[in-house]
This record gives structure tokens, C-alpha cells and sequence, in this order.
């Protein structure tokens, strides 16, 4: 497979020119040609938001769903077939602002799927409010003296809760990116990858160069097994720390869990029937 | 003498035991061959408070309740005022606290149960007076006791047993003061099952195919997700309590999308947090059933108690505009049958079907005979895709061919965004305008699909009492008593109505409707769609069901 086989010709791209979510994209195309995934196993799950929009522009198997519920839709999907890989990929708005109730409980539940999150620290599409991640003090057409809201956390609150994968991206650094995806899309259980990007319309504080100067990798040497350590990593704020910061033991996913698979039967349910005199020897209790 | 029915109304506080009593006293009633009705009316709490069985046994079925009680087992101080006027002159009033009501039987029932090593024994000593009193052997007593405490250890059924046996001598007792009861016994109904409305939906559901539930507790729904995780391995179901009602909808959307036939299960204020993703439903033609167990809000309103109130709620749930299904099952084995023609329907019409029942309809036993309930052929309606496969092709019936991601080699995508015959965003007046006129073709083919509303005697009767879900055997058995005067139509489905609606409605003297709520929805509805308006309408909205014995009163008023 090659990035290209993921290319929707006809796209037309709602993306400003020069936005973080173009890189993105290209580095999810890659990712997926690495990986040598067939488009029609593979499975993007978003809700709304300008990165949301990035299901319309590649080529896979598509759930465009509601403003902050794309993981609920994507565990379910991930439940119903096994076979699939599921991405979920939505804006900072969406993930942890209208969606945050669910991020907490999917990182508890723990469904192998992958969890984009473009975080530009900024709602884009409704035009430039502050979003979870918005800076102290950031002034907007909203909060005209600033925002007053202490900036959320996500990888801190992710390994707080003992997510099984946990990792920060800068957008602009295609290479990287694609890297850090391509390990999450292996990785089994949930796997949260928080991604930087500039938003060059609404947020001319947290910019390309800003990002550039703002941000270090992790070294080789770094052990992302190590709990402490990696909350550590997840305070740090004079640079932020990119790569894997941390991988939890190994534990079940909420597929593995559930009553209609086990080690015999993997099959995805819309292959399944269904015994309906057994279920009436079950009401009478035999 | 052989009696006509009798009704058993136990009342104490909440966990002091009386389900053990009802459920053990069905159980043994049903298994005496006599047929057997229970329900239960219970307050938001734990413990204390004050909360009431009825139990209705006869030679004949029966599927309602009655509001006069003959026996009234007072478990707890004020029992006898939380009846009310329910309690009569002949009501025989039988239990530990009322010495100072003229005519009641004074029991010791809480010492005996201490003298047996712990107040829970009240309760099978309670049981197997009435037992005595309706003529079950003691045997049988014996025998359903200790299978039912066999777990529990050899001590226990020994006490269980001596409960039994101070249940009987209290019995005797009451014999002795006239208190007996003969049926003609039924040797089917012995055979029969004991079953609840909770239990017809969730089993009606796993015969249905169900494999996927999400769900949130709340009352009165609970009982659907709890029977379906017991059986979740036997048939392999996949069970997440969701952390919210919207976590919840949105799983079963994505499970249904990927080909399961996922369940969500609620009441209205659970339901009222899900509609955004019926309106998701709607624009992504993504199948799904939705149960709703009403109670009465608005808000958290009564939460334990009964009502009909959410309609209008399932008719208008979620912004835009898009075809949707309503049944509004009565009994329980119209239940079974309405979540299996749910699952078949949302499928065939790629559209959210509700099964709207109650509180009093989830929490009603009686007994039932295997075969009336009767699994329909589950049908998925899935294509195998192919390169270049549309999700929303434009067919003539508006439903297009549904492949579901993995199945085939074709890609599929759903987009809560208007959407072109792909399923890729779009904002072409054109093909929006092709699009809404797709969803709402499927209108069509639902309506061809209606259950048809059942009738009870004829429609150009003096009084025609319509009526919806569980309202239906009160208001059955009320019009019954009053003779080919009165007639009866059960809508089981309330939306879409069928074609011609006005055949049932237009050729009576007069047209009554009963409703649970008290604005008179269906008949709203009902007007709107035909343009019929009702001579009379029968509200109720305490809280509480409509008994046979009112309903008749209201309809002899009408007459």
C-alpha cells in the first residue's frame, strides 16, 4: 500500500490553507500505507469541527457523527466487528469539551481503537472561541477579558486514569507523527495521541513557530512504562514533552470483555444468528 | 363455592419483603391452575415508605387490575390508610398493627417470624396463609420454598419449613372466620409461564436478534437491561452500562451501523438526552429501537410511578425531519411482538422504531402460554458491497441497499452532514432537496407495514373507547362488562396510523378515548392525521393505572 491509495480525488478540501490538519491527514496516509491496511478494514470515526471534516478527505470506511460523541459511536462499532480498525479523530472541542464525559469513560473501558485529537487549542469552525486547551487569559469575542478557565490536561488526566497507550504529536512534524500513529494503530487497547497544531486563522498565539521553539522529543533512553514519570512528563510546561509518554501493563479491551466473543468466536455480530426457541427455553427457565 | 376472583393487596414498607411474598404466592397461584395477575405500585425509596402488591387470581385469564381489594395483608403501620379507598366495608383487613380497625383479623406474624430467628420469615409465614386461604396444598408450598432457599444452606429451608407450617395454623385460622377461596382450576395454566412486561420486551428482543444493548439505569427501564445481561452469554450479547444516555444511543448507532441489532433502553428522561442521536439515526438511516418505559415527569416527576405522557416526546424526538415508527404494546405478548417487528421494521426502513410501554406494563405479571409468544422471522436486510458501492443510492421506495463496513469489498460511509448518494458532505440545494424527498419517501413503505389496530365488538356500537399500550386490558374489560353497547380499538402501533384510521373511528355513535397522561395525546394525534375529534376523553395522570373496575364506572358515565 502507498500513502496515495488513501487519496479521495475529488475531495474538496474545507481546510484554510496552511492549516495543521493538512499534515495530519498526510501523515494518517501514511500511517495506514505503513501498516499495509486495506482501506475497506479500515474505520474513521469524528465528530464535528474542522478536524472532523478529515473522514470526508481519505479514503476508508467513514462515521461522521455528533459534536462530541465520535468515541461512543466508534466503541460500538469496534464492538459490533473486531475485524475493523477503528479510528476516532475529532478536534480539542470536541474530545474534551462536548465529549469530555465520554473521553473519561472510554480511557475506563478501554476499546482497542485509536484516539486522534487535533489539538489547536482553539475552536476553529464556530470561529475562534476559547476551547478546553485555550491559554489563560486568551482574549476572544467570548471572554472579552481573557479566558479564566485553568487549561485541561488530557495526558495528564489519561494516565491519571491508566490509559493504555498515551502520546503528544506536533502536527507539523510529518515524520514524527506518523511514527507515533503507526504505533498506536498497533497497539492493542486504547490509545489516546494528542496532537499540536497550529491554527493559522484563529489562534496566532500557538503557531508554527511557537510550536517549533515550545516543544522537545522524548529520548530513546525515555521508559514510558513508568506511571510517575510519565505524569511527570504530562506537567512539564516550560517545553512539552512529545512521543509516547506512557504505556499502561497489558489488560483486556472492552471487545475481549464483552458476553458475545470469546476465544472460539471473534466473528462481527452482523454475521451472527440467533437460536429463537432457545430463547424461549431460557423464559421457562430451562 | 367456587368464587369468581379474589384480590390480595399486600402493603408494607420497601424492603420489607413483599415481592418475596408476591412472587412466591404467583408462583404457587399459577401453578394451583389458577390464573393469576400481579402488580405493584412502590414509592422512589429503599427503604421504608409504603408500598403495595395486588394480586388478582380467578378461574378466567385476567390482564388487569382491579382498584377494590378483598384481602388486605397489612404489613406495616398505615398500610391500611395507604390504600385507601380501596379498602371497603368487606374488605377483610388482616395483619399485625390493626387492633384499632373494627373487624380486622389481629396477627403476630413479626414475633412468630423473630420466634423463627429473624423478622424476614414474616414473609413466607404471610405467604403460606394465603396459600391456605385460596386451598393450595402444602406441598406445594414445600416444595417451591426449599428449591427456592436450596442455595442457602440447610438451616434455612428448616426455617423456612417452620415458617410454613405457623403460615398454615394462621391460615386454618382464617378459614375458620369465613376467609376461603375455591376456583375451578385450569390444568394449562399450570404449565404456563410467569412473566412480566420487562421480561416480554427483553426476551422479545433476543428473539428478535438483539445483540447489542447500551444503556443507562433508570427506572422503569432497568429490567430490560438487567434480563439481557443475565443471558448475555447463553446468546451472546454485547452489555455496556454507558456512562450517560447519549454514550449510550451513540454506541448502539455505531454497533448498528458495523450490522449488530442493537437495543437502547430508557425512560423519558433518559430518552429526552438521546435525541440528538435519533436525529443522527435519521439522516444516516442507521436502524435502531429504542424502548421507552414511561413515567411520569416533567423532570424526575413521579420516577417509580406510571404514566403515558412521552408520545409526543418519541413523535417529535429530534430536530429535522425524517420517518420514524411508534408501537405502543398493551400486553405482553403484544410486547414480545412489537420489539421483534421494531428490529424488522428499523431494519427494513432504515429508520428508529420506538416501543413506548410503562411502568405498570414493565412491573405486571401473569401468566402467559409459551406459544402466545410468537418470534417473527428476523430479518436483516443487508447487501454484500461491492468497489464503488453507494450508501444512500436513490431507489423508488426511498430505502437504499445497506451494506455495513467489512461485508464486501465497497467502502461505507454515514454523514450526520447532508450528504450526496456516497454518503461524502454536500451542500447542493439540489441533491439536499433529492435527499429529504428519499428519507421522507420511506414514509410510504412504514405505513404499508402498520399493525393494524384491534377491535373488541362492533364499530358502530352506541360508545367506541379507543385506547393505547397499557391501558388496553383495563379498558378491555371494563367495556366487556357493559355489553354490545360499548366497543373497544387498541392501537398497538400509534404511528404512523393506518391508511384508512377512519374506518375504525367513523361509524360509531359516540368515540371515547383513555390516555395516561392528561392533554390527551393520542388524541391529538389522532386529530391531526384524520381530522376526528373525541365526544369524551378518560385522562388519568396521578401516577397510578387505570383499574377495570374505574375504567367501567367512567364508561357507564359516558353511556
Amino acid at each position: 500500500m502507498e500513502a496515495a491509495d488513501y487519496d479521495i480525488a475529488s475531495a474538496d478540501i474545507a481546510w484554510c490553507p496552511g492549516c495543521g490538519n493538512f499534515a495530519i491527514l498526510q501523515a494518517l496516509k501514511a500511517a495506514c500505507a505503513e501498516i499495509k491496511k486495506d482501506p475497506k478494514d479500515i474505520m474513521i470515526v469524528s465528530g464535528i469541527g474542522q478536524a472532523a471534516k478529515l473522514p470526508q478527505y481519505i479514503r476508508c470506511n467513514m462515521f461522521n457523527g455528533l459534536h462530541g460523541r465520535a468515541l461512543p459511536a466508534a466503541t460500538g462499532i469496534k464492538a459490533a466487528n473486531r475485524e475493523l480498525t477503528v479510528i476516532a479523530a475529532s478536534g480539542d472541542g470536541d474530545m474534551y469539551g462536548e465529549g469530555g464525559n465520554h473521553f473519561i469513560h472510554a480511557i475506563r473501558r478501554n476499546p482497542d481503537i485509536v484516539n486522534m485529537v487535533h489539538n489547536n487549542m482553539i475552536y476553529g469552525l464556530t470561529k475562534g472561541q476559547a476551547s478546553p486547551t485555550t491559554g489563560l487569559g486568551k482574549k476572544t469575542a467570548v471572554h472579552i477579558d481573557g479566558v479564566k478557565e485553568t487549561p485541561f490536561n488530557p495526558l495528564a488526566v489519561a494516565i491519571t486514569l491508566d490509559a493504555s497507550f498515551v502520546a503528544r504529536a506536533s502536527a507539523p512534524d510529518i515524520k514524527q507523527t506518523t511514527k507515533i500513529l503507526r504505533m498506536a494503530m498497533q497497539y492493542k487497547g486504547y490509545a489516546l495521541i494528542d496532537i499540536l497544531q497550529p491554527c493559522v486563522t484563529f489562534n496566532k498565539e500557538n503557531s508554527y513557530e511557537w510550536l517549533k521553539n515550545k516543544t522537545y522529543y522524548l529520548d530513546d533512553r525515555y521508559d514510558p512504562r513508568k506511571k510517575e514519570q510519565a505524569l511527570k512528563k504530562a506537567f512539564e510546561t516550560q517545553k512539552l514533552p512529545l512521543g509516547v509518554l506512557y504505556v499502561s501493563k497489558k489488560k483486556k479491551t472492552f471487545e475481549e470483555t464483552l458476553a458475545c466473543y470469546s476465544d472460539k468466536e471473534k466473528s462481527p455480530l452482523y454475521k451472527r444468528t440467533r437460536d429463537q426457541e432457545d430463547v424461549l427455553a431460557a423464559l421457562e427457565g430451562k | 363455592m367456587t368464587a369468581q376472583e379474589v384480590n390480595i393487596a399486600l402493603c408494607g414498607g420497601a424492603g420489607q419483603g413483599i415481592q418475596t411474598v408476591e412472587s412466591i404466592l404467583t408462583e404457587l397461584i399459577k401453578r394451583s391452575g389458577y390464573n393469576v395477575f400481579s402488580t405493584k405500585e412502590y414509592m422512589s425509596r429503599v427503604r421504608g415508605g409504603l408500598n403495595s402488591t395486588t394480586i388478582r387470581v380467578s378461574p378466567e385469564p385476567v390482564r388487569a387490575m382491579n382498584g377494590k381489594v378483598d384481602i388486605l395483608l397489612a404489613l406495616a403501620p398505615g398500610a391500611v390508610e395507604h390504600m385507601g379507598h380501596r379498602v371497603g366495608s368487606d374488605t377483610k383487613i388482616i395483619g399485625d398493627d390493626v387492633g384499632d380497625i373494627k373487624g380486622a383479623i389481629v396477627t403476630g406474624l413479626a414475633d412468630e417470624a423473630i420466634k423463627l430467628g429473624s423478622p424476614i420469615y414474616s414473609n413466607i409465614i404471610a405467604a403460606s396463609a394465603l396459600a391456605r386461604v385460596l386451598g393450595i396444598e402444602r406441598e406445594d408450598v414445600d416444595d417451591l420454598v426449599g428449591t427456592r432457599f436450596e442455595g442457602k444452606g440447610k438451616a434455612v429451608v428448616e426455617a423456612n419449613i417452620n415458617a410454613i407450617t405457623a403460615g398454615y395454623a394462621l391460615g386454618e385460622e382464617l378459614v375458620s372466620k369465613g376467609i376461603s377461596y375455591r376456583f375451578e382450576t385450569d390444568s394449562k395454566v399450570k404449565g404456563q409461564l410467569l412473566l412480566n412486561g420487562s421480561q416480554a420486551i427483553a426476551y422479545g428482543a433476543m428473539a428478535a436478534g438483539c445483540d447489542f444493548i447500551s444503556a443507562y439505569p433508570m427506572s422503569p427501564s432497568t429490567g430490560v437491561l438487567i434480563h439481557l445481561a443475565a443471558q448475555s452469554h447463553r446468546f451472546g450479547i454485547a452489555v455496556e452500562q454507558a456512562e450517560d444516555e447519549i454514550s449510550a444511543i451513540n454506541m448502539c448507532l455505531g454497533a448498528s451501523y458495523a450490522g449488530a441489532r442493537a437495543l437502547a433502553s430508557t425512560s423519558g428522561g433518559g430518552f429526552a438526552l438521546m435525541e440528538e442521536g435519533i436525529s443522527l439515526a435519521g439522516i444516516t438511516e442507521t436502524p435502531i429501537v429504542v424502548h421507552i418505559a414511561q413515567r411520569p415527569g416533567p423532570a424526575t416527576g413521579l420516577p417509580t410511578r406510571t404514566g403515558q405522557e412521552d408520545l409526543e416526546l418519541a413523535l417529535h424526538a429530534g430536530h429535522g425531519e425524517f420517518p420514524r415508527i411508534i408501537y405502543a404494546p398493551g400486553t405482553l405478548d403484544d410486547a414480545f411482538e412489537a420489539v421483534g417487528a421494531a428490529f424488522n421494521n428499523a431494519e427494513k426502513h432504515q429508520v428508529p422504531a420506538f416501543v413506548l410501554t410503562d411502568q405498570y406494563l414493565m412491573d405486571s405479571y401473569h401468566n402467559i402460554g409459551r406459544w402466545d409468544l410468537k418470534p417473527q422471522t428476523i430479518e436483516n436486510h443487508l447487501i454484500k458491497t461491492t468497489p464503488g458501492y453507494k450508501r444512500y443510492e436513490q431507489t423508488e421506495s426511498g430505502v437504499s441497499p445497506r451494506g455495513v463496513p467489512g461485508y464486501g469489498t465497497g467502502l461505507v460511509y454515514a454523514d450526520s452532514d447532508e450528504h450526496d448518494v456516497e454518503g461524502r458532505i454536500t451542500e447542493s440545494a439540489k441533491v439536499r432537496d433529492e435527499m429529504v424527498e428519499k428519507r421522507l419517501r420511506k414514509a410510504r413503505g412504514i405505513r404499508k407495514d402498520v399493525m393494524e389496530p384491534v377491535v373488541d365488538g362492533e364499530l358502530d356500537a352506541k360508545l367506541l373507547v379507543v385506547c393505547w399500550g397499557s391501558t388496553y386490558p383495563a379498558a378491555l374489560e371494563a367495556s366487556r362488562s357493559l355489553g354490545p353497547t360499548v366497543s373497544i380499538v387498541y392501537f398497538k402501533q400509534v404511528y404512523p396510523l393506518p391508511e384508512d384510521a377512519m374506518k375504525y373511528l367513523g361509524s360509531a355513535k359516540r368515540t371515547l378515548i383513555v390516555e395516561g397522561n392528561a392533554t390527551s395525546q393520542f388524541g391529538r394525534l389522532i386529530r391531526a392525521e384524520t381530522g376526528h375529534v373525541f365526544d369524551h376523553k378518560v385522562l388519568k395522570y396521578d401516577g397510578h393505572p387505570f383499574t377495570a373496575d374505574m375504567l367501567k364506572l367512567k364508561l357507564m358515565e359516558a353511556i
